[in-house]
């Protein structure tokens, strides 16, 4: 042991800074969610007196927090199911364009939006959508008529998801494509000599080949069906939309920063927290038994 | 698909190509012309743009809501805490992940306790203490309106630091043994040995925390209480609720400016020059950002 020490010991230098950051920026947080147990005195911190379960039954009493519990559900597995089913879609027609110097084009094109932040698209967004906005324009000139996209509480959810995947559909875009490329050449060979056509080759070849990796991406966005997007709604939403476009990230916000309810807000986030771990948990298990897949 | 493609094509196969051009064409198109919007709206005249006028090129041509973004401060003074928090910050980010990807890299015979060290690290990417409870342990620690809390709470962001661990486990071990076996340190293996070999890895994780620093809007929002701290998105964000306030706010010094811009343009030239940097240096570093992204994916 001693021995060992002796050579090992810089190591544990080095992860000493690290340790240290995890511990008071994640360790003391986490600590720190026994305020939603407790009536938070700024005072005494997070030995604030206990009230047991009542933020909890407080909640639950609230539909307006209920709401938000369907609206993260709605909103997140639609933007998982569009984004999954726009990337493979597009990876497949991209797999089809002969031209190289093309196909590096549109994969750099659509891959632009993913790096911007959503306060820039927000931005561009309120913009173009706007009731004299581009998108509203090109409507009306079309005969169609105008859509109040971020101010109607039937379409706002509408408006973040196919929003979400079209900044998202690029990077996905790109692993698929990864995967369709790794596919042996020989395959489609002894495909097209049993006589298979094009789109029998997509069928018979293409798509049960890039199964493992589509079924290894949806089992590892299972831990987000409660992330339903607070960078982009909180910067898209008003309170027209809150009935249908109030998520439980926005709700802890303005229930526990702006408002300052601490302790409730806190209960919020915990519970949140809670039922990501289960999702994530069971994810990582499903990802390890399907596509044998390790991330540690 | 690739392999040779038969002599003669079929004329379904000839529509089926025509169409899909034409859809890529679409969908590209769908992905630029937004960008296209906002530099054509904040080059075009106030009147041009409360008009409704302007679609893909500016209309009545004038750059004063660029002038009136660099003249006023705000835009100018936002940009400088940017840079100023993205370079401490991914220096910062870049010196921790290094230190602490390098000894996990090991396995438990080599580094006692690395599996401990591991699960550590990896519990607070699966559960956290939230948005409040960190906001309440920053604000005790009295880092509230100084940088440091903007960099230090994501200080070790660790999922980049895993990317670097894989990085490393891939590099031949013989490397190391013979460095060892001269009687190298461990931390002259790292810095001799081991970070000559790890600076394209280095590249791509940088940039990962370049772009995250860069594009973080809400630790601004809810540790800083002053706006001339506010980093550039931060900045942008609250653009976006509130810029009429903020002209009527400017008063009489931008009169002539402002009877120029209006809410649109003004908010356009900003956001522009936001978006530019990263749209001007991504396609570049594009290869660099999918080679660490799928990296993710390897088996361990």
């Amino acid at each position: 042991m001693k021995k060992r020490f002796k050579r090992e010991w810089q190591m544990h230098l080095m992860l000493l800074p690290g340790v240290l950051l995890v511990l008071v920026f994640s360790y003391i947080p986490l600590y720190g969610l026994v305020i939603a147990f407790q009536d938070y005195n700024p005072g005494r911190g997070f030995s604030s007196p206990w009230v047991g379960l009542s933020h909890f039954r407080y909640l639950f009493s609230q539909p307006n927090f209920v709401r938000t519990i369907w609206n993260s559900l709605y909103i997140a597995i639609f933007k998982i199911l569009g984004g999954l089913l726009a990337s493979v879609t597009f990876a497949l027609l991209l797999n089809e364009i002969g031209n190289r110097f093309l196909k590096r084009l549109f994969q750099t094109l659509i891959y632009i939006p993913n790096f911007l932040s959503w306060v820039i698209l927000a931005g561009v967004m309120t913009d173009l959508l706007a009731g004299d906005g581009l998108v509203n324009r090109l409507l009306e000139s079309l005969g169609l008529g105008a859509v109040n996209f971020l101010g109607s509480p039937a379409v706002f959810p509408w408006t973040m998801i196919l929003s979400d995947i079209w900044k998202g559909f690029g990077f996905g875009t790109v692993v698929y494509l990864a995967a369709l490329t790794g596919i042996d050449p020989e395959l489609y060979e002894a495909a097209r000599i049993d006589g298979a056509g094009r789109m029998s080759q997509t069928r018979y070849v293409t798509l049960p080949m890039l199964a493992p990796t589509v079924i290894l991406m949806l089992v590892l966005s299972l831990g987000n069906v409660m992330n339903a997007g607070f960078d982009q709604i909180f910067n898209l939403y008003s309170p027209v939309v809150y009935r249908t476009g109030d998520i439980i990230d926005t709700y802890v916000y303005r229930l526990g920063i702006a408002q300052a309810q601490y302790s409730v807000g806190t209960a919020v986030g915990l519970f949140k927290s809670v039922i990501s771990l289960i999702m994530v948990t069971i994810s990582y298990l499903l990802a390890d038994k399907a596509a044998n897949y390790r991330i540690f | 698909m690739n392999t040779r493609l038969p002599k003669t094509v079929s004329p379904s196969r000839k529509a089926f190509l025509i169409l899909n051009y034409l859809l890529m064409a679409v969908v590209c198109l769908s992905c630029v012309l937004p960008f296209v919007h906002l530099l054509a709206l904040s080059l075009s005249s106030r009147s041009a743009a409360a008009a409704g006028k302007v679609t893909f090129l500016p209309v009545e041509f004038t750059l004063s809501s660029y002038e009136y973004a660099l003249v006023k401060g705000d835009f100018l003074r936002s940009l400088g805490n940017s840079l100023v928090r993205t370079f401490l910050g991914t220096m910062l980010n870049l010196v921790l992940i290094v230190l602490t990807a390098y000894p996990l890299s090991k396995n438990r015979n080599q580094l006692l306790g690395r599996n401990l060290y591991m699960s550590f690290f990896v519990f607070t990417m699966l559960f956290n203490g939230g948005m409040i409870p960190t906001y309440l342990v920053v604000s005790r620690a009295g880092l509230k309106n100084t940088i440091w809390s903007l960099i230090l709470p994501g200080a070790l962001p660790v999922y980049n630091m895993i990317i670097l661990m894989n990085f490393i486990r891939g590099l031949p071990e013989e490397l190391q043994e013979a460095a060892r076996m001269d009687g190298a340190t461990e931390f002259q293996l790292l810095y001799k040995i081991m970070l000559p070999l790890l600076k394209p890895s280095l590249a791509t994780v940088g940039l990962f925390c370049i772009v995250s620093h860069w594009n973080d809007w809400f630790s601004g929002i809810i540790y800083m209480s002053s706006r001339d701290k506010y980093p550039l998105a931060t900045y942008l964000q609250t653009l976006l609720r509130s810029f009429e306030s903020l002209m009527r706010q400017a008063g009489s010094n931008y009169s002539q400016l402002l009877s120029q811009i209006n809410v649109r343009t003004g908010r356009a030239a900003q956001l522009f020059l936001a978006a530019l940097p990263v749209m001007l240096i991504y396609p570049f570093l594009q290869k660099y950002f999918t080679s660490g992204l799928t990296l993710g994916s390897v088996k361990g």
